[in-house]
């Protein structure tokens, strides 16, 4: 960060009213009460109900399609083909034809109507078996590196070595609100759309490429939405069909939410990913080499490389081999992280069981090999990991492996640790002051869950020297400014720093405005308390509103930009956390005892919605560590799971005590707000994992954490579930 | 979901004359029927709601007759019922941990005894054998949660009820109702293993429905355990019900009773041999266990759940004679 003072620098942490203070997202009650209005919600008059039909079969190639009966049921008032005859259609659930009618009712009668018939081919499905989808022809090598001499340092006399099998499954994002449009298209040409999305300023783009009109007719609008952790960037088929729906049917409003079985099967998941790893150190602990072979799905198209060592990535000696493995299964997007979870826990579960071989403490272990973590990482994890064995009292319930108690339920803890990027991301924004002394700060962006408007708020009012309330917030309409999308833990940064760039500058021009009268420079004034002062001289002031009523006629309009001028958020965040369990190892049932979790995201804006970030990650991690799974049948290619009721995430009930541990102050506070969401949604499955190798004494190979799973790893079957 | 008839009729009689004709379908809570209609996998052109019958409905209990349970009690207000609990506790048991909050008070006893299973492959559209090209899509399919007794096909699914096994411990009756009259059988005859497609897994009539359970009266101690992963809203693994007639310490004799391993509740005679003559204690309960499991026949991924009936039951065992389990 700057070392230079610069007027937009972050206020100090002595002169910080708001930021950094635990506060109550401005919209919770809007949410809590029902009122806040979603894509869901949007009825406007005249509203027609869009219906895909989907392909039920896993790979085929369509012969042909019937639409006619379909068009004939009263009520219907466009359909489209999507995907032709001849098309061949590579997974469950693809769009093939579109149907808006007068009712949903209606329009579900109208697709049972449309007959279309297919050619099967062969399905491809069991990404845990890399010899079949070999077999198949289904994989490709996209890495095969090494570095150093992995062969001779294996053969080290010295050397102690873990090899084993870790592993999950394909998952799904599972998001509250299901992905879906409204949409109104009419010849003017205007093309207005409500949609969930990640993406408020960049979505109007891509629907005016593809529907062929200018970008400015295009208004996009998404107030509030129901989760998106990486599957709701781009305008999807479904959107795009769901306007051309309403083109048809004269400019009609036409809604399309997917229903939970189409979620599940097309609207994104987290890639598998499977590998047998060998690591060696040491007596001392100190690790020598890396052997990876590993592969995974997101698909059709495979999956992208994962990052092998994670965190660890300056073991010395590496050799690295990736496949990709193409199945007949709805793509992968982005998923909270993207590839960093499944990273983890090959690395750290591999990383666990060679400490376990060292008669080390997993804790020792990784603090010995810290120098083999990048910078600044390595700091940030000498800090944490210190607290987070205090918070989760290791020291009383750690034990060497097998020796979790006499009777059949079992306790253990387990430990991770992370990292990611998160630099703050293009963001623009308009801040206005008016006369009366109203505040407005208007930008592009979306409220994907991480309390936008609230952190906007806070630096807008910290800025401006006024109480939360004097400052309105306007987002999630693409009339505003530009400002990136919500992805990659980046919309904080992004958004907190176009603000308190915009908001400095709006109070500059103020001061211009109000030095006469206060009978000094510019320079000399300092908003404080709701008032414009003198430093230091709150005699010698004005009140906001006084101040503002010298701008007469004449708003302060500006714009303010990230990045820019003075350097105020910055990438690399690091966190730990340790999870307690206990397993009975009669039925294989694992149970939460506790979470910890220390996490750094350098400034911390809102320490509560901060903390509400990690709660969430850990939930979803606990989830996917041991429910999550999407179950594909190898004969069918039909997801066999594809509901709330068989795809099963964790209930109130299944979560423990969750301690969350946020770093501030000198050390964090100066990198300004980087990325938080996704960084501790990356280590539940390897900390949960290790906890119950440390409970029961064996590595359950791969998560979820099921008790078929932890039983055969009891009876001595190491290959699990998986074989 | 397609176009139905509703019909709510005021009387279990008037009623039964509904669903004597037609493609009709008994609606009592809907938490079963409603989600298979949304996903295509039951298409009645009639639903006739028993919500009105209040025939159906009321617990009542007396020293010598037992318990009589009205179809449409709700498995909330069993679980709650303080002489299910004094004298069935088994029975209460599986009626408080069932499901969720939510689906406890809409689900009622007679939907919970005749609720479909919970297959995914029936609940895919592939028939309640899930059979296609003339083969069974199990053996070599996701089997974990199938059956492990019972199962040398073509039935693979497990009977889904948690009520079932812990009535049948107490020798309960239903009485079925139908246009044509009324009739008792024992509860565990209600469920029958299906050999073709056409068959049902109940020997319900058409038209004919569960109008109320009847428990003899009891004596002695009971316990229900329920294998689950998740502390609510999830299927169970494995369950087992047991009832226990004591002389003293020692077990008179004994009744085990399976959920979630057949596709019938599954009475274990072998259990209840090795229970009979014996004081509750670890190993005897132990032994209970295996000889439950003793000839189940696992499918390729469900081996898991024999220990999970094994234990399923040594704990309800330990329960019944009132032991801590884990």
């Amino acid at each position: 960060m700057a070392t230079t003072p610069c007027k937009y620098d972050w206020p100090a942490a002595s002169d910080r009213k708001l930021i950094g203070k635990r506060i109550s997202r401005i919209d919770g009650p809007a949410k809590a009460s029902g009122r806040a209005r979603y894509t869901y919600d949007t009825n406007p008059p005249g509203l027609l109900f869009g219906k895909i039909v989907r392909s039920p079969y896993a790979h085929v190639r369509i012969t042909s399609i019937d639409i006619s009966d379909a068009q004939k049921v009263p009520g219907v008032k466009a359909v489209r083909i999507i995907q032709n005859e001849g098309t061949e259609i590579q997974w469950e659930g693809d769009e093939i034809v579109g149907i808006a009618a007068t009712s949903e009712e209606i329009a579900e009668d109208a697709a049972r109507k449309v007959k279309i018939e297919y050619v099967h081919l062969p399905v491809f499905v069991a990404d845990a078996n890399l010899s079949a989808a070999d077999q198949a022809a289904r994989t490709k090598v996209t890495k095969d590196d090494q570095q150093g001499d992995v062969e001779k340092a294996f053969q080290d006399p010295d050397a102690v070595i873990s090899e084993g099998f870790y592993g999950q499954p394909v998952i799904c994002h599972c998001c509250l609100e299901s992905h879906g449009t409204v949409v109104i298209f009419n010849d003017t040409p205007s093309v207005k759309v409500w949609q969930t999305t990640q993406a408020v300023s960049n979505n109007p783009g891509q629907y005016a490429e593809v529907l062929k009109v200018p970008a400015s007719s295009v208004e996009v609008i998404c107030q509030n939405m129901g989760g998106g952790f990486g599957s709701k960037f781009q305008v999807d088929r479904w959107g795009i069909e769901c306007a051309r729906l309403s083109h048809d049917a004269g400019g009609a409003p036409v809604k399309i939410m997917l229903e939970r079985a189409a979620e599940l099967q097309v609207a994104g998941t987290r890639p598998s990913l499977y590998g047998h790893i060998k690591v060696a150190a040491k007596k001392d602990g100190t690790l020598t080499a890396w052997q990876s072979e590993s592969w995974g799905t997101g698909g059709v198209a495979g999956a992208g490389v994962p990052p092998l060592p994670y965190v660890f990535t300056g073991i010395p000696n590496q050799k690295i081999k990736y496949t990709a493995v193409s199945t007949n299964t709805g793509g992968a997007r982005a998923w909270r992280a993207p590839n960093h979870p499944q990273s983890a826990v090959l690395t750290m579960g591999a990383l666990d069981d060679l400490a376990a071989r060292l008669n080390m403490d997993p804790i020792e272990f990784l603090t010995k090999n810290i120098e083999l973590a990048p910078e600044p990482l390595r700091k940030y994890y000498l800090d944490e990991l210190p607290i987070a064995r205090q918070l989760s009292e290791w020291n009383k319930y750690w034990h060497p492996r097998g020796q979790g108690g006499s009777g059949p339920v079992k306790r253990g803890l387990g430990v991770s640790v992370h990292t990611w990027g998160g630099r703050g991301h293009n963001s623009t924004c308009n801040v206005t002051i008016n006369a009366d002394g109203s505040v407005e700060v208007a930008l592009g962006s979306q409220d994907l869950g991480v309390g936008t408007r609230t952190v906007i708020n806070i630096v807008a009012a910290e800025t401006l020297g006024l109480p939360l309330e004097a400052v309105s917030v306007k987002l999630g309409d693409s009339r505003y400014p530009f400002s990136g999308a919500s992805g990659g833990s980046t919309t904080v940064g992004g958004v907190s720093s176009s603000t308190r760039r915009g908001a400095v500058d709006a109070r500059d021009a103020l001061f211009e405005k109000v030095a006469p009268s206060l009978g000094v420079a510019a320079d000399q004034l300092e908003c404080a308390n709701g008032r414009v002062q003198v430093k230091g001289n709150s005699a010698k002031s004005l009140t906001w509103k006084q101040a503002c009523a010298k701008l007469g006629t004449k708003p302060i309009q500006v714009t303010g930009k990230n990045p820019g001028e003075c350097n105020l958020s910055s990438s690399g965040v690091g966190g730990v956390q340790i999870a307690d369990v206990s397993v009975d190892t009669e039925t294989g049932i694992v149970k939460m005892n506790r979470m910890v979790a220390v996490q750094d995201c350098g400034l911390v804006i809102d320490l509560k919605t901060a903390e509400s970030q990690v709660f969430g990650a850990m939930i979803m991690g606990i989830t996917y560590s041991l429910f999550e799974e999407k179950i594909a049948d190898a004969q069918t290619g039909k997801t066999l799971n594809a509901n709330m009721e068989a795809y099963r995430l964790a209930g109130i009930g299944d979560i423990p005590d969750l301690v969350v541990h946020m770093m501030t102050g000198p050390g964090y506070d100066e990198r300004g707000p980087v990325g938080l969401a996704e960084p501790p949604t990356v280590s539940p499955g390897a900390a949960i994992s290790n906890a119950v190798a440390n409970a029961i004494g064996v590595r359950v190979p791969t998560i979820p954490l099921t008790p078929d799973k932890v039983l055969a790893a009891l009876n001595g079957n190491e290959k699990g579930a998986t074989a | 979901m397609e176009a139905f008839e509703y019909a709510r009729p005021a009387s279990s009689r008037e009623a039964v004359k509904m669903l004597a004709s037609g493609n009709a379908e008994v609606l009592a809570g809907g938490s079963d029927l409603l989600q298979r209609m949304k996903d295509s996998v039951s298409t009645p052109g009639r639903l006739v709601s028993l919500r009105d019958a209040r025939d159906l409905r009321g617990i009542e209990y007396s020293p010598a007759k037992g318990l009589r349970i009205g179809a449409m009690v709700t498995l909330e207000e069993l679980a709650a019922q303080p002489d299910a609990h004094r004298h069935y506790r088994a029975v209460a048991q599986a009626a408080e941990k069932a499901a969720s909050p939510q689906i406890r008070h809409v689900g009622t006893v007679g939907g919970n005894l005749c609720q479909r299973p919970r297959c995914w492959y029936y609940r895919n559209g592939f028939g309640l054998l899930a059979m296609q090209d003339g083969n069974s899509l199990i053996p070599n399919g996701e089997n974990q949660y199938h059956a492990i007794l019972g199962n040398s096909g073509p039935a693979y699914f497990v009977s889904p009820s948690n009520l079932a096994p812990a009535l049948i411990a107490f020798d309960a009756k239903v009485r079925l109702l139908s246009a044509s009259g009324s009739r008792e059988i024992p509860l565990a005859d209600l469920y029958v293993t299906p050999h073709s497609e056409s068959d049902s897994e109940f020997s319900l009539k058409p038209g004919e429905i569960v109008a109320e359970v009847l428990v003899p009266p009891s004596e002695g101690s009971s316990a229900f355990y329920e294998v689950r992963q998740k502390a609510n809203f999830d299927w169970p693994l494995a369950t087992a019900a047991v009832a226990l007639r004591m002389n003293g310490h020692t077990v008179k004799s004994a009744r085990v009773v399976m959920g979630q391993v057949a596709p019938v509740p599954w009475r274990s005679p072998e259990a209840e041999q090795a229970l009979a003559g014996k004081t509750i204690g670890a190993d005897v309960a132990d032994n209970a266990g295996k000889a439950a499991v003793e000839k189940a026949t696992p499918l390729s991924r469900n081996a898991y759940k024999v220990t999970l009936a094994r234990v399923a039951v040594k704990r309800a065992v330990l329960r019944a004679g009132v032991m801590e389990v884990a």
